[in-house]
């Protein structure tokens, strides 16, 4: 409507000034005045247009997947574009917060906490698995796409199938397990500095499913445990609290033909993990306990 | 729940450019061992025209009698290809070299946090030593 630039009006306001001069029959005074008319409501159109460009001023633009495999029209994946109005601090997930509240209600994506405890909202940006609480836009290039995490079957738009993922955190035991339990019920199982410092990292797991996406081993073997499970095992394995025949048992889990050997040493895993677990380190060293383990000269 | 959409190698091989330092390691250690690998059966091949030739066979090569073996030698080397391949079986063995040392400090679990930085020295270093031995090996080629 009013995208006409300003010069263009100063041009022809001479020349109807010369008209009105020459001859001003009534019909065409109502005319131009109907026109001056329309030129002042369309600047103040333009005014306004121009104020309100100015107050969401910087706008970030994401491209987001979209699939759904319910509706016919959403078959095809496509991307979608958003224009998201910026603001200092403004993460991931609230640019897709804010999309899915102004724009379409029907954009799919996990969400809980909103600060990196709950492990739910792992998006593909950018190439990179990251959680997307966790992701300042400002550390991002334009456009930002967003996409399910790969290595896992899309259900819709952001949502992915986690239960694989879910199944072999699962086999790996994923819960404290000591051999012995002291006699008193209230007692507590206490646990050296030293020893809580060396599994420190590894309880910081929040089973986003990162690594796992990122892992270009997993992709290609559906029974490896994968960076998480491991490091999961890992994590009790290294507690001196669960006793030598429970490390035993662990040992013996991750030792399997589609456990710790499978890995490559690529450090997609240690890349990508939003809580900065070493990931690779922890099964390096699992690798090396499996070995000492087996080892036997006398 | 019932359909799910398989993206396939799209997100794989597709997106090398956002490959990280520990993947393209991995990668050109994977193609530099079947280079190696495959050198090697060639190798046994040329070695093996020695045997022919400590039996006292033969061939003309350049108008003289040359045993079967160095005769073999002589035509790979006068041949500009072979110079120029051989400079590239230096880099190929000598980067499988520095990036398995590389690995055997990971397995170690030395240094992992400057693994990025080990994989680009041995990138750096294989380059270096490339440019620095083709004097020896395209020296009389041309």
């Amino acid at each position: 409507m009013s995208t006409q630039p300003p010069q263009h009006e100063h041009e022809e306001s001479p020349a109807d000034g010369v008209d009105d001069a020459e001859s001003t029959p009534p019909a065409q005074q109502r005319r131009e005045d109907a026109k001056a008319d329309k030129r002042s409501r369309d600047a103040q159109r333009q005014a306004e247009a121009d104020d309100a460009a100015k107050r969401d001023e910087p706008t970030r633009h994401i491209k987001v997947f979209r699939y759904d495999p319910e509706i016919e029209g959403k078959q095809e994946p496509r991307f979608d574009d958003f224009h998201v109005p910026f603001e200092k601090g403004m993460t991931v997930l609230d640019a897709l917060i804010y999309a899915r509240d102004q724009y379409d209600p029907s954009l799919t994506f996990r969400h809980s906490c909103r600060q990196a405890v709950c492990g739910s909202d792992a998006f593909f940006v950018n190439g990179d698995q990251r959680l997307g609480c966790k992701t300042q836009l400002s550390e991002l290039d334009d456009p930002v796409r967003i996409e399910p995490l790969p290595h896992q079957e899309v259900v819709k738009d952001l949502v992915v199938d986690m239960d694989h993922f879910y199944e072999e955190m699962e086999a790996v035991d994923p819960y404290f397990d000591p051999d012995e339990t002291p006699d008193g019920e209230l007692e507590e199982q206490r646990q050296s500095r030293e020893n809580r410092e060396k599994v420190k990292m590894s309880t910081r797991c929040i089973w986003c499913g990162a690594c796992f996406s990122s892992c270009n081993i997993a992709a290609g073997d559906n029974q490896y445990l994968g960076p998480a499970a491991l490091n999961k095992a890992y994590r009790f394995a290294m507690d001196d609290r669960e006793g030598e025949s429970r490390k035993t048992e662990r040992l013996e889990t991750i030792e399997q033909e589609h456990g710790v050997w499978r890995c490559q040493t690529q450090f997609s895993c240690t890349n990508v993990c939003p809580k900065d677990i070493p990931l690779t380190e922890h099964i390096q060293e699992l690798k090396r306990e499996a070995v000492k383990k087996n080892l036997k000269f006398w | 729940m019932s359909q799910s959409y398989n993206r396939g190698l799209i997100e794989d091989f597709g997106r090398w450019r956002e490959f990280s330092a520990g993947m393209w390691a991995w990668i050109f250690h994977k193609f530099t061992g079947w280079v190696l690998v495959g050198y090697l059966f060639t190798h046994i091949a040329v070695l093996s025209t020695s045997i022919p030739a400590s039996a006292g066979e033969t061939v003309v090569y350049e108008g003289t009698q040359v045993d079967v073996y160095t005769g073999t030698i002589v035509a790979l080397e006068s041949l500009l290809v072979v110079r120029i391949l051989e400079v590239g079986l230096l880099a190929v063995a000598v980067f499988h070299i520095l990036n398995g040392l590389r690995l055997l400090f990971v397995d170690l679990g030395i240094g992992l946090e400057s693994q990025d930085k080990s994989f680009y020295a041995s990138l750096i270093l294989t380059g270096a030593i490339t440019v620095a031995s083709v004097p020896t090996f395209i020296a009389g080629a041309f």
